[in-house]
């Protein structure tokens, strides 16, 4: 089975954030790492190919031509090799032009199951792989907190308000996970020397038989208007003597749905 | 890591002024090096630390099972030739993932194994014996340990009283006596072990724990550590085959000596690492924390703890990664030869022995103001802090007691000067009319950044005035500097300080080059660091010349020094408020 993990390079966490004059993210290398959403997809990318032998696993990335670096990360954890897509045309991409790109490069590296993280850390937008199962024309089961392969066939839980829904559909299929699906290794000591060794290919926009007018900032249909630091000041309540104080903790602790 | 430039000699700081790092510092350290780190760092979050409480209570088979663990991570195969089953990645990884090691119980038993169990066997065993044994020790199949103290014997390596004696058929040495506190002594697989040869070649074998005549004693009962395997190791009667004698025979002490520098300097670069999650611990405590109203950090008192936490662990880890990239370049240029890439480690012997004294006494603050900043809490057992401070005291004690390393230290100093291999001689004419005249020219140039002009003059007159008092020292002990260790121990006092500040204030002027939103950071630790030390750095000088001067002459000397020192200008409070305040806002040490 042919796995194919798509991967973001997003700024650390805990990175300070600043913005361009057209409310673009500045993205600096030293806080580059692989979105952390995307740990899971890679993860559920190396367990499937570990239930199913013979599978390869290729971490596919749109970024900046120093995304290499991330997608090397990627790599640590596992997997045989790496696909960069970069173009300087790509450079303010919305999610379907990012959509439209990787879907591209999925029809020219070929796939039978591709994994998404359910959204980005840094944009927040979770359109990507519903956008790239259109532009496929093929299924996307999202928000999987389970994977099953099956013959020809993949299988999800996926989590609802009460219990989960199971739904399945025939391969190649895309599939997006959620959290809980998985607990992510982390890249031992052996595994990042292993990385260096896996072939990375870069792809630009020509590639890939792409034209730059449709991707990119030159077609991007969102555009940021503003960005606000959230404060993160905490808020407490505080309850004081015996007349009903306990009452409203109880109440309070009823509608956290803590009891 | 090797560089094209020209390798620094050891001592080198001590007649070389300050600029911005020509040496490694954490900000270098490559995207593959911070990887590693991190999943040591990794490791140990997810399998050591939530054990913490079992390791200490030595849980049957929980330690060897986690330096198992380790290995199948790679964590034991950082030191071991590519060509035996290793990674070969050298000392910088090394001492980087020292660095990470958060719970010291492990980071004994992790550093027992990789370091003193496993490098001999590097640099000494034969192409039979590396292949006998450093697959397995890479991978955690055999762990290792090292066995030179004995009842009677720690500093003193020479004189140790376990015999080896020839077989009549000449196929074996036939070993017998005591090895004391040995770490990882209840699950070890392998041991290096040191014996004498009839009594008197001091020689090291590779002995298996599982031969004959191998046992141990019971569990030490310590005061820290409490988690790492602490016994004795009995020889009785254990035959050794003659091709498991490790190195030449009578010069096994070489063999305890070399691999004691890289011990000591992994050790500073680990304790750096444990002072820095001992801030990370306050730093965090001193907000959630509140008295009249007020987080902890708000008050003066601990935020003069804060700073000079962060003060000390940036000067700890300057100078230890500054050393540990001086030695592995050396070690890199001596090329294939094991023999002279320990050549090429000796060369550092005084900076490996700073790295452990200064990493080890700035770890044993940070954990007594943090036990201090967590008030009754940190006395007791359930809060982390109380452990690190129980750790951390083992730290001045082993790989050569601090007073050893102070001996080495200042007296490999004397031995460098004596053969030329360090510059005072030759620099002390011009200082000695410098101190004598009262005169110090401005050390900074235009390139120095406003904040550090004073550091650097600082560092520089320091220096010169160390050298002074010290060389004045020595003209008067010159024949019994063996029997002056108050001498030798200011003297030491002098140079680590020195070395800690030059290393600090080196790199902080890099970062102010650098720029970036770190740049105030490095330079508030800085000077900090220098501000702090500055004075008892003179009270050595001071000792040095009470000690070797009386009556008039005595006044006249300390004078001429304090006046060419001179008082820093600076006023530290103002500094150490600012810097516990970034301290604050990013929850601990502020760099990454």
């Amino acid at each position: 089975m042919n796995i194919v993990v798509c991967m973001k390079e997003t700024p650390s966490t805990t990175a300070e954030k600043s913005f361009t004059a057209d409310m673009r993210l500045e993205r600096r290398k030293e806080d580059a790492i692989p979105n952390p959403f995307d740990e899971y997809a890679i993860e559920e990318g190396l367990r499937q190919q570990e239930k199913n032998p013979g599978s390869t696993v290729t971490m596919l990335c749109m970024g900046p031509a120093t995304a290499t670096d991330t997608i090397r990360k990627a790599l640590a954890m596992g997997g045989d090799r790496g696909v960069l897509v970069t173009d300087p045309a790509l450079a303010g991409s919305d999610a379907i032009s990012t959509a439209r790109v990787l879907a591209a490069a999925l029809t020219k590296i070929g796939y039978d199951l591709v994994i998404f993280g359910n959204a980005a850390a840094d944009a927040y937008g979770g359109v990507v792989p519903s956008a790239v199962a259109e532009f496929l024309g093929k299924p996307l089961l999202s928000y999987a907190s389970q994977l099953g392969i099956a013959g020809d066939k993949a299988t999800i839980q996926r989590q609802a308000e009460i219990g989960y829904n199971v739904v399945e559909a025939p391969l190649p299929a895309l599939v997006s996970v959620v959290k809980s699906i998985n607990e992510p290794r982390y890249p031992s000591m052996k595994g990042i020397m292993a990385s260096k060794k896996k072939p990375l290919d870069t792809f630009s926009l020509a590639d890939l038989g792409l034209d730059a007018a449709t991707v990119g900032g030159a077609a991007a249909r969102e555009k940021a208007l503003g960005a606000e630091k959230v404060s993160t000041q905490r808020k407490g309540e505080i309850y004081v003597g015996n007349d009903g104080a306990a009452d409203r903790v109880v109440a309070f602790l009823v509608e956290q749905k803590v009891l | 890591m090797a560089t094209e430039a020209k390798l620094e000699t050891g001592a080198a700081f001590l007649t070389t002024p300050v600029t911005e790092a020509h040496f490694l510092t954490p900000e270098q350290f490559t995207d593959e090096q911070k990887l590693i780190q991190e999943s040591a760092a990794t490791f140990i979050q997810r399998e050591v630390l939530p054990k913490a409480e079992e390791i200490r209570h030595q849980e049957p088979g929980l330690m060897p099972s986690l330096v198992k663990k380790a290995g199948e991570q790679g964590l034991l195969m950082i030191d071991v030739p590519e060509e035996y089953g290793g990674a070969d990645y050298g000392l910088v990884v090394s001492a980087l993932v020292a660095h990470e090691m958060r719970e010291a119980s492990f980071a004994v038993a992790h550093g027992a194994h990789t370091t003193i169990g496993t490098l001999p066997i590097v640099f000494y065993g034969t192409d039979e014996q590396k292949r006998t044994y450093l697959p397995r020790l890479a991978t955690g199949e055999l762990i290792g340990a090292y066995a030179l103290t004995e009842p009677g014997v720690g500093s003193d390596a020479m004189g140790i009283r376990t015999r080896a004696t020839l077989s009549e058929d000449v196929q074996y040495y036939i070993l017998n006596g005591a090895k004391q506190w040995i770490s990882n002594a209840g699950f070890a697989d392998l041991f290096v072990v040191f014996a004498k040869i009839d009594d008197t070649k001091h020689t090291a074998f590779i002995v298996e724990g599982a031969w004959d005549g191998i046992s141990t004693g019971a569990e030490e009962k310590k005061m820290g550590i409490k988690g790492s395997s602490t016994r004795t190791l009995y020889l009785d009667n254990v035959k050794v085959r003659v091709g498991n004698v490790l190195g030449e025979i009578g010069k096994g002490y070489k063999i305890a000596f070399n691999i004691l520098n890289i011990g000591r300097l992994k050790l500073g670069a680990g304790a750096s690492g444990g002072a820095r999650a001992a801030l990370d611990m306050a730093a965090k405590y001193s907000d959630e924390r509140k008295a009249f109203g007020h987080p902890l950090h708000g008050f003066g008192m601990i935020k003069k703890k804060l700073a000079y936490m962060a003060a000390d662990v940036y000067a700890a880890e300057s100078l230890a990664f500054r050393t540990v990239g001086m030695v592995e370049d050396a070690r890199v240029a001596a090329g294939e030869d094991r023999q002279a890439q320990l050549a090429a480690i000796e060369e550092y012997a005084i900076e490996c022995s700073i790295a452990k004294v200064y990493g080890s006494e700035a770890l044993a603050r940070c954990v007594d103001e943090g036990v201090q900043i967590f008030g009754g809490y940190g006395f007791m057992d359930e809060y982390p802090i109380s452990w690190a401070y129980r750790d951390a005291r083992i730290n001045r004690i082993f790989e050569g007691t601090n007073e050893v390393n102070r001996l080495v230290a200042a007296g490999t100093l004397f031995q460098r000067a004596m053969a030329n291999k360090v510059d005072i001689f030759s620099v002390f004419p011009e200082i000695d009319s410098q101190v004598s005249s009262g005169t110090a020219p401005d050390f900074a140039t235009a390139e120095t950044p406003a904040a550090l002009r004073e550091s650097v003059n600082l560092v520089e007159r320091i220096k010169r005035a160390a050298i002074y008092s010290v060389m004045k020292g020595a003209m008067k002990f010159m024949t019994t500097i063996r029997d002056e260790q108050e001498f030798l121990e200011y003297t030491a006092n002098q140079l680590i300080n020195i070395f800690a500040l030059d290393s600090a204030v080196a790199r902080a002027l890099s970062a102010a080059r650098e720029g970036g939103v770190d740049a105030r950071a490095h330079e508030l630790m800085a000077q900090v660091a220098l501000l702090k030390h500055f004075n008892e750095t003179r009270a050595a000088m001071e000792g040095v010349l009470t000690m070797a001067f009386e009556g008039d002459e005595r006044r006249q000397e300390i004078a001429r020094v304090r006046a060419y020192l001179g008082d820093p200008e600076a006023d530290i409070v103002p500094l150490q408020r600012e810097l516990a305040g970034i301290i604050a806002e990013r929850g601990g040490y502020p760099l990454k």
